[in-house]
């Protein structure tokens, strides 16, 4: 199992690497963490005739917390977002759960948040925690930096709006207010497995109780992670309950579109779905201090 | 391409294609065969080697160009001046492994745990070990091992 042959280039800056990667075109792939490149090279899903790779590039190595967002720089590791200082604040919840079950922490140190969003597998952690949380990709293009919200960003399985010859520099995730909370939720078969499925939820009250904002997205259900519409709809404007949390589940169950596999068939991954986005609101509610 | 990196405080420089692996470099063109490859897809945690003194990778999920100009840290760099460093020790008194094959990937990636949380709890041990895959010891042993290990190393010099 080794991979095809390729070039390897290491630039020094990002003007470099975007000038690398707009002269290979398809040909070029960037390497980030590699944990999931890698693999696919190896098993030969992958064959890029040259590997740009952006790990020398400290201008990208950044996680830093502004005014209006968690800005993530393509290199930063998702153990760089675990041990954070300020992750267990209560309204990163949602990100402190992911962040300590994407793949296993070895792992951890070399992935990188930002490469996965690009990887887009069907069954991330990081794709489902941005659309719950309404995080949008900064990507270098040929006329100049965009930003990019998930919904648009994340196309098909292993498919983003990034074209051939741009970069993603980052992601940005907004600040959510004091009272934010959020869950992960993620059944696996084992450490480092794929979801079989998992839901991420985030959910903001208003000073009456009554939910001002929320958000509900699957991994594992479809093409690539799916925003539950549905339920962000039944829950926002309303105070938690009971009866609420189980619409929110139903939409759920109904939303997801899983594929059968040795992880499980299309009835039970449904029904993960349902069950999973219920406790993550329940746990959501209870770090708010609401028992619903 | 040229590759330079450091292993244990020794520098390697060699020529190879840029696909070559981490750990098949450490292994076959330094000659360092205690990083084990076991599944050779980043899931058993036999390959992991500890990079620039703080970080734990699975070498066989790294490509040898990526750690040019960098430091290695391998099973074999762990014990000096013929003293077993204090996870060899913790692995050696508590019967921490029996075949021996998955060792070196746990001893590298508690290398990198107590780096960072140099007093874990045995939680911590058992969610910093969860890339690391044993089938002998059923992990009770290895736990104690790094237990051992950071109560030797939290102790002041000369205390032991």
């Amino acid at each position: 199992m080794i991979p095809a042959a390729f070039d390897y280039l290491r630039p020094l800056t990002t003007d470099e690497a975007f000038a690398h990667l707009q002269q290979h075109g398809a040909e070029a792939r960037v390497l980030a963490g590699g944990q999931s490149l890698i693999p696919a090279m190896r098993f030969r899903l992958a064959r890029p005739a040259v590997l740009v790779d952006i790990n020398a590039l400290n201008d990208l190595n950044y996680l830093r917390v502004a005014d209006q967002a968690l800005a993530i720089g393509a290199i930063a590791r998702d153990s760089d977002v675990e041990r954070a200082p300020w992750i267990g604040e209560r309204r990163w919840s949602l990100i402190h759960d992911a962040s300590r079950v994407v793949a296993d922490p070895v792992v951890r140190q070399m992935g990188t948040v930002v490469g996965s969003l690009c990887h887009n597998d069907p069954s991330g952690d990081w794709t489902t925690v941005a659309l719950a949380s309404r995080a949008s990709l900064v990507v270098r293009g040929k006329d100049g930096t965009r930003r990019v919200p998930i919904d648009a960003f994340l196309v098909d399985s292993f498919t983003t709006a990034i074209a051939d010859g741009e970069m993603a520099l980052g992601a940005e995730f907004p600040v959510p207010d004091d009272r934010t909370a959020g869950s992960y939720q993620k059944v696996e078969r084992k450490v480092g497995d794929y979801a079989t499925a998992a839901a991420a939820v985030q959910v903001s009250l208003n000073a009456d109780g009554t939910i001002r904002s929320a958000g509900v997205a699957l991994s594992a259900a479809g093409a690539c992670a799916v925003r539950v519409d549905a339920a962000e709809k039944a829950l926002t404007g309303q105070k938690p309950s009971a009866d609420l949390i189980r619409a929110a589940s139903d939409a759920a169950w109904k939303r997801s579109a899983p594929q059968a596999d040795a992880r499980g068939s299309i009835e039970f991954k449904k029904h993960l779905a349902g069950v999973l986005v219920a406790r993550g609101l329940r746990q959501a509610f209870s770090r708010l201090g609401v028992q619903a | 391409m040229k590759v330079r990196v450091t292993v244990n405080g020794v520098a390697y420089e060699r020529d190879v294609e840029p696909r070559t692996l981490l750990a098949y470099f450490l292994r076959e063109e330094c000659r360092l065969t205690g990083t084990h490859v076991g599944c050779d897809t980043s899931s058993c945690g036999c390959c992991v080697v500890v990079l620039d003194g703080t970080r734990a990778v699975k070498s066989c999920t790294m490509f040898a160009a990526q750690a040019d100009g960098h430091e290695i840290l391998t099973v074999e760099g762990l014990a000096e001046g013929g003293k077993l460093h204090a996870l060899q020790q913790g692995f050696w008194d508590q019967h921490g492994l029996q075949c021996g094959f998955c060792t070196p990937g746990m001893l590298l990636a508690s290398y990198a745990l107590l780096k960072h949380q140099p007093n874990p709890s045995e939680a911590d041990i058992r969610e910093g070990l969860a890339g690391n895959l044993c089938r002998c010891t059923g992990y009770q042993n290895i736990v104690k091992a790094v237990q051992q290990a950071a109560a030797t190393l939290g102790q002041p010099a000369g205390t032991t």
